[in-house]
């Protein structure tokens, strides 16, 4: 788990630096403060578990076992990329390891693992699927009509909220009237509690829970994981909208140094072992920037291609 | 050759694949026990059980967006709308969702569902039971879009729909479906891009799709009195499109007249008008006309509805102008 936590700190510094360098185009949301919640919850699933993810979704896709080559070289619109450059950021899925796509619509994650999960239900296998979503995407109709349809056929699905206080700039006091999202269960008769996202321990353990019941048949669990994006919304928003004393306060929260601490602590791994894993991806790091790198862009007839699963010879260049 | 209504055209087509393929699964409002709001669902439920024919909560969007992760994690649901105009509930599953997913993630996963949206006016249902919005549809790259117009074309359009590997936007024109046509023993696919010729003719092409075919035919009869002979193009999928058959025919006839019960107004009429004016320029001796309903919402009283409503009377009319 450290080892996931660690990767996915490092990518999303690398994609800040060649975002802020111009090496990445478009919009980049990154996961730097929240890995605790990926790491933890995808710690209990199998490659053939279904998860959805948001825009904010690199942190997912690496907790899920992504290759950080394909998801580097898709950042730099890469015809090695996962979506062969077609996707994007927002866009990576990988249907290998059950990642259903990171989703740049807010809010559609909750009604498409609903639906992988009726149909690992429906086909008798014992899947799960988890859907990540933030705090403010609980107040789009999907949530609800998710949440209501889940609880009502039993379905396997754990959703996972990641709640970082914020709908990009709003926080969640100026977008809903509850403290916490949990609460939101009752209404749907299902289990739910809000706690720490930022001890993947905890994390680990609670979804763990909701993975096994849904494992058994005993349906869905909403499960609120408070946490903070320690950059903005997206890169290049300067996070003007929050207090300094809220982020240093979130930032002697960060969930790495604090399971290092408990690492170290409890004796499981020592200095020079976390020193190890650090340099061991830092390379990892090294090599996907360097696929990414000397890949080539995607060729002009791609760009029409694998809109349709046969060929349609509208699709044409102009 | 025996008759059945295009509803059991329908019906049958979904019970031949649910028989067939397991994995062929039925959702919506109403679908179960009751039958379906326009009855096409009716013994679906009692012969295949509450698993595979599943009532919903009225609650679209999960209607749409539980189909789309259902499709894309192995099954091929076949989802029912109670009416096309609720499809703007379901309208981001359906478009950001299903429709982008193949391409967005680099042809890696497959979104294998039929949308069937019950569509058109004419029962006196009011504005929000009576849309004909397949220009939303057939505008989204990555959907393909039939309206079948008889009971022969919508058990085979069901059939190809069902096992094909991208969503397809079915729908069904609400006023056919108790009409009786014939269909062969032994139904076979109706392959997406072939359009039928309804009626052949040689001075005008009527292109058209779902009900105004009947009224093209009730038109092209009256036409014949006054020496006029029209070819009527059924197209049977929007998209793909069959393009050969229609331009095919407008080189023949040299006139084209394009019939929809859409409002006229940026309405996938317009682009099968233009892609004639495009392609077949130098064949027409006229400017392609346009028929549809007049810019407004669809209104309830039978007086209005029939007056907004493109006509048998209004497709005559377009015609002999070109003349």
């Amino acid at each position: 788990m450290y080892r996931k936590m660690l990767r996915i700190r490092k990518f999303e510094k690398t994609a800040s630096v060649f975002f802020a360098e111009g090496k990445i185009p478009g919009f980049v949301h990154l996961y730097i403060g929240e890995e605790a919640i990926a790491v933890g919850a995808c710690a209990n699933l199998r490659d053939d578990d279904f998860i959805t993810s948001t825009h904010r979704g690199h942190g997912h896709i690496v907790a899920k076992g992504g290759n950080l080559k394909y998801m580097m070289a898709e950042l730099f619109g890469k015809e090695t990329g996962y979506c062969k450059g077609k996707g994007g950021s927002m866009h990576i899925a990988d249907a290998e390891l059950g990642i259903l796509g990171a989703n740049g619509i807010v809010g559609a994650g909750h009604l498409i693992a609903t639906g992988s999960a009726w149909s690992a239900q429906y086909r008798g296998t014992d899947q799960v699927s988890i859907c990540f979503f933030g705090d403010a995407s609980t107040n789009q109709s999907t949530f609800h009509e998710a949440m209501n349809l889940a609880s009502l056929w039993k379905l396997p699905v754990i959703f996972v909220c990641e709640n970082n206080l914020y709908g990009i700039s709003v926080s969640q006091a100026r977008h809903q009237n509850i403290k916490d999202i949990s609460q939101r269960a009752i209404g749907y008769g299902m289990p739910a509690l809000s706690a720490d996202g930022n001890d993947v321990l905890t994390v680990y353990e609670q979804v763990g829970e909701a993975v096994s019941r849904a494992r058994a048949g005993e349906g869905p669990t909403l499960l609120e994981f408070k946490t903070y994006r320690q950059h903005g919304h997206f890169e290049g928003d300067p996070g003007a909208y929050r207090p300094k004393e809220e982020v240093e306060a979130w930032l002697q929260k960060d969930p790495l140094p604090r399971f290092e601490s408990h690492l170290l602590g409890s004796g499981i791994l020592t200095e020079e072992e976390l020193e190890a894993v650090r340099s061991e991806v830092d390379e990892e790091i090294r090599e996907a920037l360097e696929f990414a790198d000397a890949s080539p862009y995607p060729t002009p007839e791609s760009s029409v291609q694998d809109i349709y699963s046969d060929l349609i010879e509208e699709a044409r260049i102009r | 050759m025996k008759k059945i209504t295009y509803g059991e055209g329908i019906r049958e087509a979904l019970r031949e694949k649910m028989l067939e393929n397991k994995n062929v699964v039925l959702l919506g409002e109403d679908v179960g026990p009751y039958g379906g709001t326009f009855g096409v669902t009716k013994g679906l439920w009692e012969q295949f059980g509450e698993e595979r024919v599943r009532d919903t909560p009225i609650s679209e969007g999960v209607i749409v967006g539980a189909s789309v992760g259902a499709a894309a994690t192995g099954l091929r649901p076949v989802a029912e709308l109670m009416f096309i105009d609720f499809l703007t509930f379901g309208m981001d599953g359906l478009v950001n969702q299903a429709a982008k997913m193949r391409y967005m993630f680099g042809g890696k996963i497959s979104v294998p569902l039929v949308l069937r949206l019950p569509a058109g006016g004419g029962i006196s249902a009011g504005a929000q039971h009576s849309g004909s919005l397949e220009a939303w549809v057939t505008h989204v790259p990555g959907l393909k879009v039939v309206y079948p117009s008889n009971a022969a074309d919508a058990w085979g359009l069901m059939l190809t729909a069902i096992d094909d590997d991208n969503p397809v936007v079915y729908i069904e024109s609400k006023v056919l479906y108790s009409q009786k046509s014939e269909v062969p023993e032994r139904m076979t696919k109706v392959l997406f891009g072939s359009a039928a010729i309804a009626r052949e003719g040689a001075d005008v092409s009527i292109v058209t799709y779902g009900k105004q075919v009947h009224d093209a035919l009730k038109a092209a009869a009256a036409l014949a009195k006054d020496g006029i002979e029209a070819e009527v193009i059924d197209l049977r999928s929007l998209y793909p499109l069959d393009k050969e058959t229609i331009f095919g025919s407008v080189t023949k006839t040299h006139r084209a007249l394009v019939v929809t019960e859409e409002v006229k107004r940026g309405g996938y009429g317009g682009e099968l008008s233009a892609l004639i004016s495009e392609q077949c320029f130098d064949e027409l001796d006229a400017p392609v006309v346009r028929i549809g309903a007049l810019d407004s919402p669809v209104p309830y009283s039978q007086v209005l509805e029939s007056l907004v409503l493109p006509s048998v009377a209004d497709i005559v009319k377009g015609v002999k102008e070109m003349f």
